[in-house]
């Protein structure tokens, strides 16, 4: 019998059992667009693929337990140093668990990869548009699961009880402390008493291997099924329209396209996890609070955190007695819960300025929202300055700066460079919509000079092709919302302060340069 | 020139241009083999990692440029691992890429919005629900569900409250007494103070009648810095010279910032430096704080020495030490 006969048969037994032939039919004709940038949300999903095959593997030595052991192990420079289980068994599979080091390393190499590519897949879903209607939904759980991830990847890199990890834990225990009024209280729930005590690493186990993943499954399970349910978007282009979606069908361009690229990656994460090492906890030695190894540094997607509380100014407040942790509480919580509800809101705020209530599939090219482009330059600017503070101390001694003056160059430039970036990428998308404007009316350059009759040279410019002319210019350009402060019969509207703040950003958000018209096509002719 | 353009008119799709697997049966061929090539790769990986596996010793190094010495057992692991890996890949998409059909397809999609009917029905449907339960009228049932219901959220909040004591005083306390005897770390050897040089730094820990009661608990808040310095080399109030002996000042290790241990210690500008948020602290000036985040000087511990010249304690800590909390000065 034939491989089609056989599936065929196979596919026959499921229907028999289930009716279901009609939906997996349509299934797996569904058509999937085809682009690069839409692969960076599939690494996060194959990394987290390869974070639970992986740390599966580790729990089965992994011991989450802060009881005192001496250490034995073939490890000599630590022989007899007094630790904890959790760290002699992180040494344990480092040296002994044949493979082990390798699914350490992969793990650790996933989890890096897991939020870079969220990190990356969040940047084009935000700089396309992606997120608008219908898929506001899709875009609040994403930013729940890069959340999430932040918190995952922290407990992850505190499980093995080493000396840098431990130091994360007390950092941690610092910020809850310093919650106004219930600080000491959470602190002592979380920690069965005082810091360390014995019980917070079996607590963060079960949080690490059970309650997240469990939260990571059925989230992303919900985010794929809105991706399949909505159809993905797609970029403009000749025969793509709101109305339709082009691309390949899953079975079996996708399908081989996408499951290759899963093993693409995995292989990828075994080749770092098999080279390039990362997080050696052996030569950090066990965590002990009296110590501490300099270049002391976080996993990278908390380094922009870190360098936030880095930079803060030495502000205490006392009064009647109690103490309020400004140096702490605004890097540590304040600012970040403003960013990430800020962006996690961030589609019912752009609706709200532009007014458009209507469903997009088309991706925007980031140049024709210049707001929106120049919002995320801000942000990202935002993120880097920070990121480099936190790193202050490897910067100041690998180039022979002094950790001073990084630290107040970074705590100007947060407030500095952020607007800059605004104000800078928001006058390049206007000029590329006017080269984009160009480009249609008068061709492209074709690098040929031509002399005229007068001895006057002139570069000879060639049209462009339809389809190149019709991406250039297919897309809309809304007007500013009118929203004058009185309504028809001359009475003011309610709210003339939000009203007014609306129609400020509304006008800005529609600055544009005119794309194309048939009238200047015309107009042009005529010369 | 640009007669043929018209702005915003859709062209179409392009049309579809055939590889040349598509045409050419060799072509076609030739990409299975190459196909079969990559997934014979991935099986040498496979091969590579089991080698690895039974044969290379755990404690073997081999030298790889730029890579320095490698363990030769996890590096053929992972390599074979990857290779394993990456090649089913690699030819899955290439098969894909060359010899399955790639004809874009154009599938419509539908508005989500129901129709107006379906909608209204809907509206009505959930209106009607919601009327005939008496929710909206039977306002008892509505306001005693309510307080039902947010008051049964407290008992998990309730059942949560085991996970920890409530703080207590030891919160604010060390093991640090008057008379405790500082004691080196490692070690546990009492300190004379001729045994501190000038110009050089020590962590030490209060005496244990038995160090192995000495649990982490307690280095998280005992550890302790000693620093000796030419006693005219301080700028201090004279209350707190008074806390130093012979030019030796005690502060505790644990950073009045976020707690980190402030490890570092600059021996030509006397400042302690904290590694995790680089708080600086002038040792001359009390661990006055001269740059970075903390907001607190680190509390310094009043020593001097017994009758044989051994350094103790003479008074508790004046407060808590470590990071700030809500009841910190009470």
């Amino acid at each position: 019998m034939t491989v089609e006969a056989k599936l065929g048969q196979v596919a026959n037994y499921v229907d028999e059992r289930t009716g279901a032939a009609a939906f997996l039919k349509k299934s797996l004709k569904k058509v999937f667009p085809d682009h690069w940038s839409f692969l960076l949300g599939e690494v996060a999903l194959y990394s987290f693929v390869i974070l639970l095959l992986s740390g599966t593997f580790l729990t089965f030595w992994f011991d989450p337990s802060m009881r005192e052991v001496v250490y034995e192990g073939s490890y000599q420079p630590l022989e007899g140093v007094k630790m904890s289980a959790a760290y002699a068994s992180a040494l344990h599979i480092s040296f002994e668990v044949r493979g082990g080091l390798l699914m350490r390393q992969i793990h650790h190499w996933a989890a890096l990869i897991f939020m870079a590519a969220i990190v990356a897949h969040l940047l084009r879903v935000f700089f396309t548009g992606a997120f608008r209607k219908p898929r506001e939904g899709n875009w609040i759980i994403g930013v729940g699961l890069l959340t999430l991830g932040i918190v995952e990847g922290f407990l992850g890199y505190s499980l093995p009880d080493d000396l840098l990890s431990g130091t994360g834990i007390r950092i941690a225990e610092a910020i809850i402390q310093a919650i106004p009024v219930v600080g000491s209280y959470l602190s002592y729930f979380a920690f069965g008493g005082v810091f360390p005590g014995e019980l917070f690493i079996p607590r963060i186990y079960i949080v690490h291997v059970l309650l997240l993943p469990g939260a990571f499954l059925a989230l992303i399970t919900v985010h794929l099924m809105l991706v399949w349910y909505q159809k993905h978007t797609q970029y403009p282009g000749p025969g793509r329209t709101e109305k339709n979606v082009v691309g390949y069908p899953l079975m079996p361009m996708y399908m081989a396209k996408a499951g290759g690229f899963f093993f693409i990656v995995f292989g990828v994460t075994a080749f770092l996890g098999a080279v390039a090492s990362i997080n050696p906890i052996w030569l950090y030695g066990p965590y002990t609070p009296a110590q501490i190894s300099a270049g002391s540094q976080p996993d990278w997607y908390m380094g922009w955190l870190d360098g936030l509380v880095r930079m803060a100014p030495p502000i205490e407040t006392y009064f009647f007695g109690y103490t309020i942790s400004w140096n702490i509480l605004i890097p540590g919580l304040i600012i970040p819960g403003i960013l990430f509800t800020g962006m996690a809101l961030y589609p019912f705020i752009e609706s709200w300025i532009t007014g458009d209530k209507r469903e997009h599939h088309l991706l925007d090219r980031p140049r024709n929202a210049p707001n929106r482009t120049a919002l995320g330059a801000m942000s990202l600017t935002f993120m880097l300055v920070t990121l480099i503070n936190g790193g202050n101390d490897l910067i100041a001694t690998h180039f022979d700066l002094s950790i001073n003056q990084i630290m107040w160059g970074t705590r100007i430039g947060v407030f500095v460079l952020p607007p800059l970036a605004f104000i800078i990428t928001k006058r390049l998308c206007l000029s590329l919509q006017r080269a984009d404007r160009e480009l249609v009316l008068h061709g492209r350059e074709t690098g040929r000079l031509l002399r005229m009759p007068s001895g006057e040279f002139v570069e000879v410019h060639e049209p462009i092709s339809p389809e190149k002319a019709f991406i250039l210019t297919s897309h809309e350009q809304m007007p500013a919302l009118d929203l004058p402060a009185v309504d028809a019969r001359g009475v003011k509207r309610a709210g003339a302060l939000k009203n007014k703040l609306r129609a400020r950003l509304s006008k800005a958000n529609a600055e544009a340069i005119p794309k194309v018209s048939a009238d200047d096509l015309k107009e042009i002719e005529s010369h | 020139m640009s007669s043929q353009l018209e702005p915003s008119k859709d062209p179409g799709l392009p049309a579809h241009v055939h590889r040349k697997t598509d045409t050419d049966p060799k072509a076609a061929d030739r990409a299975e083999r190459q196909v079969a090539a990559m997934f014979g790769i991935s099986a040498l990986g496979t091969v590579l990692l089991i080698v690895s596996y039974v044969f290379i010793p755990d404690d073997v190094f081999v030298f790889i440029p730029i890579m320095g010495n490698q363990n030769a057992h996890q590096l053929g692991l992972g390599l074979g691992m990857a290779i394993a890996l990456f090649f089913i890949g690699l030819g899955a998409i290439h098969w894909a890429k060359t010899l399955m059909p790639d004809q874009e397809v154009v599938m419509q999609r539908h508005e989500f919005r129901s129709p107006e009917q379906d909608r209204k029905d809907f509206v009505d449907t959930v209106k009607e629900g919601a009327a005939s339960s008496g929710l909206g009228r039977r306002s008892l049932i509505k306001k005693s569900l309510g307080a039902a219901l947010g008051l049964s959220a407290l008992s998990p909040i309730l059942l949560l409250r085991d996970l920890g004591p409530l703080p207590g005083p030891e919160q604010k306390m060390t093991n640090w007494k008057s008379g405790t005897y500082l004691v080196t770390d490692p070690g546990d050897r009492r300190i004379k103070a001729s045994d501190l040089e000038v110009g050089s730094v020590a962590q030490v820990m209060p005496e244990f009648a038995d160090p192995k009661d000495r649990h982490l608990d307690d280095i998280a808040k005992d550890a302790l810095l000693l620093i000796r310095l030419r006693p005219s080399e301080f700028n201090l109030e004279p209350d707190r010279l008074a806390m130093t002996h012979e030019g030796i000042i005690a502060f505790s290790k644990i950073c009045s910032h976020m707690g980190c241990a402030v490890a570092l210690y600059e021996q030509t500008t006397k400042h302690l430096l904290c590694p995790c948020h680089q708080s600086t602290f002038d040792v001359t000036r009390a661990a006055k704080v001269i740059f970075g985040p903390a907001a607190r000087p680190l509390p310094q511990l009043d020593i001097t020495v017994d009758g044989e010249g051994y350094l103790i304690a003479r008074k508790p800590f004046s407060e808590p030490v470590g990071p700030s909390f809500w009841g910190r000065e009470k």
